[in-house]
């Protein structure tokens, strides 16, 4: 059955609500409108305003709130807009739901799923676009997933709302539309691990490493870098705390080369980090050096050739894994 | 009147002829442009988001015209009204929307972020809330330079639920600054209706609670909105201190170009455009022998022919170059 991200996220969402009365959907928008990015039509009508809960403009308030219910015994599923909103919760997330665990010497934890949506590519300009995932990937006592294929899309959220602590789900805004074969077998277990990295096209000669939004744009540089047959391995993060450094580790250390590719801000990033330990792991397996593939230094612009330059881009890719085959 | 100062009652006398059919112009200009923006983003001339505030048009119409050239304006994402009688011109206003190195901000913003330093107009914020602490900081700075202006702050009522606009206010009121709070009341933030998100739905209780002062008026009729307006101005320029308006009005398009309007009724719309700013500030006019049809066909006329020029002004301008990516994210010639 071919469906699209945004209907494997509802899928996943409804299952949910279905087998677990404890979870429930919190946040702007999420009811009567039907979801920013409409994940969540007609889910008020069937489960109604309790727990498909409409909130005022209050990210600080509902996030802690999402909180508090996690600490209470419910299993609360808090969706921020976009990650550019998610700023005015930051201290309830990185003050409260990330350090809660630690500070009571592991009496409590906080079992919070939040969802929101990131990235750039729609002309929304600098309030709407930014990728901040490596904000919340620095952060002890809260995992960080990046779906980005349909089959991560309808699995991870049921490892992440059985995961006793604060989970933080990135939904990169561009993937919503994309669409892919998923298995549709009666009581299918959608599960996937939310621990390993994954190849998501295996080659010899270099790996790109990718999550999010990027991933699309990495095949579509591998699928032209194998029209002239140069056969890249394609490896997508999926987790973006903790990092699975073995799986990074042991591709490099095969293939020898990576490219980095990341929609935040090189510095600073994500790629940094992902850099940083491949030369701590992989030092002397590395025919080259690695490359990175990241936005600009600059707030992401409206106009759409400014847009476009200022993001990670297939040909961007293609150019970078050329310089580091040299050819 | 009501201790909060409920003016929504209120009659008020005709304006002089001029200056009468200078805020009826102006709302036909607001509203023309709009409509052709909808259409240009259609097109797929304006993209992104674009937020119409057709049906608003005397809120922006009538608080402008309180104003002075020297106060300082903070707006939201749904400000193209707002820009344009600050005196942004119309031509780069489309410009911006265009994307184009002519528009008001360069191309970089777009309609969310039209700006506009010269006219003081410190732009269109995306962030809901996040114009209210800007305009306390705008105010203070005033009050410390000894510089006597105000600052108004334009917000939708969705504002209201967040921590910044109780803490802007707090502030405001506690350091006695000169802040003209004003608040376009739709009904709606995004599919919210007000009474969904808030449990005190009488917006003046909030800001009366931090001793703001306090005016509630109908803000579908331009008059009423003017009036009220300048007598907070006024309030504020005397007094130094905050000021607190609501103007209770209605979008009569959906939030976005992305909005399938699923939380309210049509029929529910429909009621409101029957009391559209438009038609019946121009229907009390010509009922008072101020306006004939031909010159409010005139007027329109005008209109018309501006969107026309800025449309053909932003078609024509230059895209920016792509080397110029990296600028503007820092202040050239550094530190002063
Ligand atoms: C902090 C923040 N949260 C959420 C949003 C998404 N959002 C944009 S406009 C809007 C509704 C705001 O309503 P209101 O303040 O009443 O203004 P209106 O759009 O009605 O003019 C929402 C929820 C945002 N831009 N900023
Ligand atoms: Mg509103």
């Amino acid at each position: 059955m071919r469906v699209s991200y945004r209907e494997a996220m509802r899928q996943a969402l409804h299952d949910a609500l279905v087998s677990d009365p404890r979870v429930f959907l919190m946040g702007e928008d999420v009811g009567r409108y039907g979801g920013t990015y409409a994940v969540s039509k007609g889910f008020y009508d069937e489960f109604g305003p309790e727990r498909i809960r409409d909130t005022p403009l209050s990210e600080l308030g509902f996030v802690g709130a999402g909180i508090g219910a996690a600490l209470g015994g419910m299993r609360p599923i808090v969706e921020v807009m976009t990650v550019n909103f998610s700023l005015l919760a930051l201290d309830q997330i990185v003050n409260s739901a990330a350090l809660l665990r630690h500070m009571s010497g592991g009496q409590v934890s906080v079992p919070l799923v939040i969802r929101m949506a990131t990235g750039a590519g729609r002309q929304l300009a600098a309030q709407h676009s930014h990728s901040l995932e490596n904000w919340y990937a620095h952060i002890p006592g809260i995992r960080v997933l990046a779906p980005a294929t349909i089959a991560d899309a309808r699995g991870m959220l049921a490892p992440a709302l059985a995961d006793p602590d604060p989970v933080v789900i990135f939904e990169h805004a561009q993937l919503y539309n994309t669409e892919d074969e998923l298995r549709d077998e009666p009581n299918e277990d959608w599960r996937c691990d939310i621990e390993r990295a994954a190849i998501r096209r295996p080659g010899s000669r270099l790996t790109v490493i990718t999550y999010g939004g990027s991933l699309p744009k990495a095949l579509e540089a591998a699928d032209e870098l194998a029209r002239d047959g140069i056969d890249v391995e394609v490896l997508d993060l999926r987790v973006l705390r903790p990092l699975d450094t073995e799986t990074i580790a042991e591709s490099v250390s095969r293939t020898h080369r990576a490219v980095i590719v990341d929609e935040g801000w090189r510095s600073g990033s994500l790629a940094a980090e992902v850099m940083a330990r491949i030369v701590e792991r992989c030092f002397y397996d590395l025919d080259a050096p690695p490359v990175r593939v990241c936005s600009e230094e600059v707030p992401i612009p409206y106009a759409k050739h400014m847009e476009d330059a200022a993001l990670p881009q297939a040909a961007k890719i293609v150019a970078a894994v050329r310089e580091v085959l040299n050819v | 009147m009501n201790e909060t100062g409920d003016m929504t009652e209120a009659v008020t006398g005709m304006p002089e002829r001029p200056f009468a059919h200078r805020l009826l112009a102006d709302m036909l200009r607001i509203r023309r442009m709009e409509e052709k923006c909808a259409e240009l983003y259609g097109a797929q001339k304006i993209r992104g988001f674009l937020h119409l505030y057709i049906g608003e048009e005397a809120c922006a119409t009538g608080a402008m015209h309180a104003l002075d050239a020297g106060d300082n304006v903070v707006a939201t994402y749904r400000e193209h009204g707002h820009a344009l009688l600050r005196g942004v011109p119309m031509d780069a206003i489309m410009a911006e929307m265009f994307g184009k190195a002519a528009g008001c901000s360069r191309g970089r913003g777009g309609s969310m972020h039209l700006f506009d330093a010269a006219r003081r107009f410190y732009g269109g914020n995306a962030i809901v809330g996040g114009g209210l602490p800007l305009a306390v900081g705008l105010a203070l700075a005033d009050r410390m330079q000894g510089i006597r202006r105000v600052t108004a702050c334009f917000f939708g009522e969705g504002a209201v639920a967040e921590g910044a606009f109780h803490e802007g206010m707090n502030l405001a009121a506690l350091w006695r600054l000169p802040v003209l709070f004003l608040c376009e009341n739709n009904l709606y933030a995004m599919g919210t209706a007000l009474d969904r998100s808030e449990s005190q739905t009488e917006l003046c209780v909030k800001a009366a609670s931090y001793k703001v002062p306090t005016l509630k008026v109908d803000g579908m009729d331009v008059r009423a909105v003017h009036e009220a307006t300048c007598r907070a101005a006024q309030q504020v320029r005397e007094e130094g201190g905050p000021f607190f308006v609501e103007f209770r009005t209605f979008r009569f398009r959906a939030h976005s170009m992305f909005d399938p309007e699923l939380y309210r009724d049509k029929a529910e719309v429909e009621e409101w455009k029957k009391r559209g700013p438009i038609h019946s500030f121009s229907a009390q006019l010509k009922a008072a022998g101020e306006l004939s049809e031909d010159g409010f066909l005139d007027l329109d006329a005008a209109a018309e022919a501006e969107v026309a020029a800025a449309v053909a002004f932003a078609e024509a301008a230059a895209w920016e170059p792509v080397e110029d990516l990296l600028r503007d994210v820092t202040t050239p010639g550094g530190r002063s």
